[in-house]
């Protein structure tokens, strides 16, 4: 097996184009748990640890550039105001050790629908920049998930980096597992209201095949919320978005949960959820 | 392949390492360094907790490839020669060991957190711990260590 360790963005789209089989490590939680158990002999390891520029966030044009390699601890410490949502998500994962090498690149190139960036970023609209020899392109996150743990990467791409447009009202995530550390969601919720144009955004994790939105309860509870006058809101609302959330789900019984308990947790975190945004946004009048 | 890192202060080589191998392994079966802890190898226990390049992270999720030209701080290297380090002394004063397994891991992760925060209340305490995981004691007494180590390293 070889070690390829390119020290740019440049040398490794070019050993990733030159080994297309060569498996990417970043923060190693996910990859190298499967190297310790024997799961998987890759050709090849691309370690992006050297590839400062992956290590790197900035502002461009009022959106926020996280670099793939960027780790949850990173995110909460500096990005707790400007992303709030996808830093709910990142102090649920793991654990500190965790956090400090875990990246939200590496959570993407691993795609399970368990992942806890996923219902946040789906919620904020974000979109993923991918690259190769070939090219840079830009991926809706929607669309990037294509299936179990599939990603809509080709076999020379690279993440590069997660666009984010910092948010223009409240954000939430909630997680739901058997305890408060080091659990992998049995479900999990994003939610982010854009007062600016009047949409919701949602994301629903450990609940189908691929992380997802929940585009019927976006779009009902966008046209009920009384953005203007900022109005108590009704219980009948929250709990039809709740069930709107739910039947957007299509999960499956497994060690972690069963479907139905899946189900009723997902209306729950989303009604619960709605309820905190909607809290956040009218003390925010 | 070669590897070539810091580890406690001094520059260790090591040739003929399997890139795919662990730097856990690295330490305890080429290193000869056996403290930290090979538990559970996936991330889950904590043990195996060193610093690299000053974060603290488990070892058997970082590949031996990566440690290269990175500085490596394990449990070896908080004492100062005979003298055990305050979290050190802490855990053994406060009756934080029983069988010591998870020892390693607590008393880098306490020092991180020591570091970071002299003095934490105790819902720090188990955040800062949460991904060390310990069998025997019932982490009471591991809270105990941890507090009377912020004690004591605040008044030397
Ligand atoms: C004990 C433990 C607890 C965990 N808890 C959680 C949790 O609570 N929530 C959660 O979501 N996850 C959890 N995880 C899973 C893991 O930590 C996350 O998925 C993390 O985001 C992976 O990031 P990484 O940088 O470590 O990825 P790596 O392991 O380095 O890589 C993961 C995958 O992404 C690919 N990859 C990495 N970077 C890129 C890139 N730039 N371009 C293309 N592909 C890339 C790799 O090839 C691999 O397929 C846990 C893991 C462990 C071991
Ligand atoms: S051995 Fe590394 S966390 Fe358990
Ligand atoms: S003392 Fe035995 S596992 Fe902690």
């Amino acid at each position: 097996m070889d070690f390829l360790q390119p020290r740019s963005w440049a040398e490794a789209l070019e050993a990733k184009a030159a080994h297309p089989g060569a498996v990417p490590i970043a923060g190693g939680t996910d990859v190298m748990v499967e190297l310790n158990f024997d799961k998987h002999r890759p050709e090849a390891l691309l370690d992006l640890n050297r590839v400062d520029d992956l290590a790197q966030w900035w502002t461009e044009d009022g959106r926020v550039r996280l670099g793939a390699g960027v780790s949850y601890s990173r995110v909460i410490d500096e990005l707790g105001d400007t992303l709030p949502g996808l830093a709910m998500a990142s102090r649920t994962v793991g654990s500190p050790q965790i956090r400090n090498r875990g990246t939200v690149g590496g959570n993407l190139g691993a795609a399970s629908p368990a992942g806890d960036a996923h219902p946040a970023l789906l919620a904020a609209e974000a979109s993923v920049e991918v690259a190769s020899t070939r090219g840079t392109r830009s991926i809706p996150i929607a669309e990037f998930y294509t299936g179990v743990k599939r990603n809509a990467l080709e076999p020379d791409e690279l993440v590069a980096a997660i666009w984010v447009t910092p948010p223009s009202g409240p954000q939430q995530f909630s997680k739901i597992g058997t305890r408060n550390a080091m659990v992998i969601s049995v479900a999990a919720f994003g939610l982010a209201l854009h007062p600016d144009r009047r949409t919701v955004g949602t994301g629903i994790g450990s609940a189908a095949p691929t992380p997802r939105r929940a585009p019927d309860a976006e779009s009902f509870l966008a046209g009920e919320l009384d953005w203007d006058g900022r109005r108590e809101l009704a219980d009948s609302v929250a709990r039809e978005f709740g069930e709107r959330v739910r039947a957007a789900a299509s999960p499956i019984d497994d060690v972690r949960g069963t479907a139905a308990y899946r189900l009723h947790s997902l209306s729950v975190m989303a009604r619960r959820a709605l309820a905190w945004a909607w809290h956040d946004y009218q003390r925010a009048a | 392949m070669r590897i070539t890192t810091t580890v406690n202060g001094e520059s260790r080589q090591v040739d003929d390492v399997w890139p795919g191998e662990s730097l856990l392994y690295v330490l305890r079966e080429r290193m000869g360094l056996p403290g930290s802890k090979n538990a559970c190898e996936q991330g889950e226990c904590g043990s195996c907790t060193v610093y690299l390049d000053n974060v603290p992270v488990c070892a058997c999720l970082v590949a031996a490839g990566q440690a290269q030209d990175r500085d490596i701080t394990t449990v070896e290297g908080l004492a100062d020669g005979e003298d055990l380090h305050p979290v050190q002394q802490c855990f053994v004063e406060a009756g934080a060991v029983q069988c010591g397994f998870c020892t390693p891991g607590l008393i880098v992760a306490a020092h991180d957190l020591l570091a970071r925060e002299p003095q934490p209340s105790d819902p720090e305490i188990r955040e800062a711990l949460a991904g060390n995981l310990c069998r025997c004691t019932g982490y009471e007494k591991i809270l105990d260590a941890v507090r009377l180590a912020a004690d004591r390293m605040a008044t030397t």
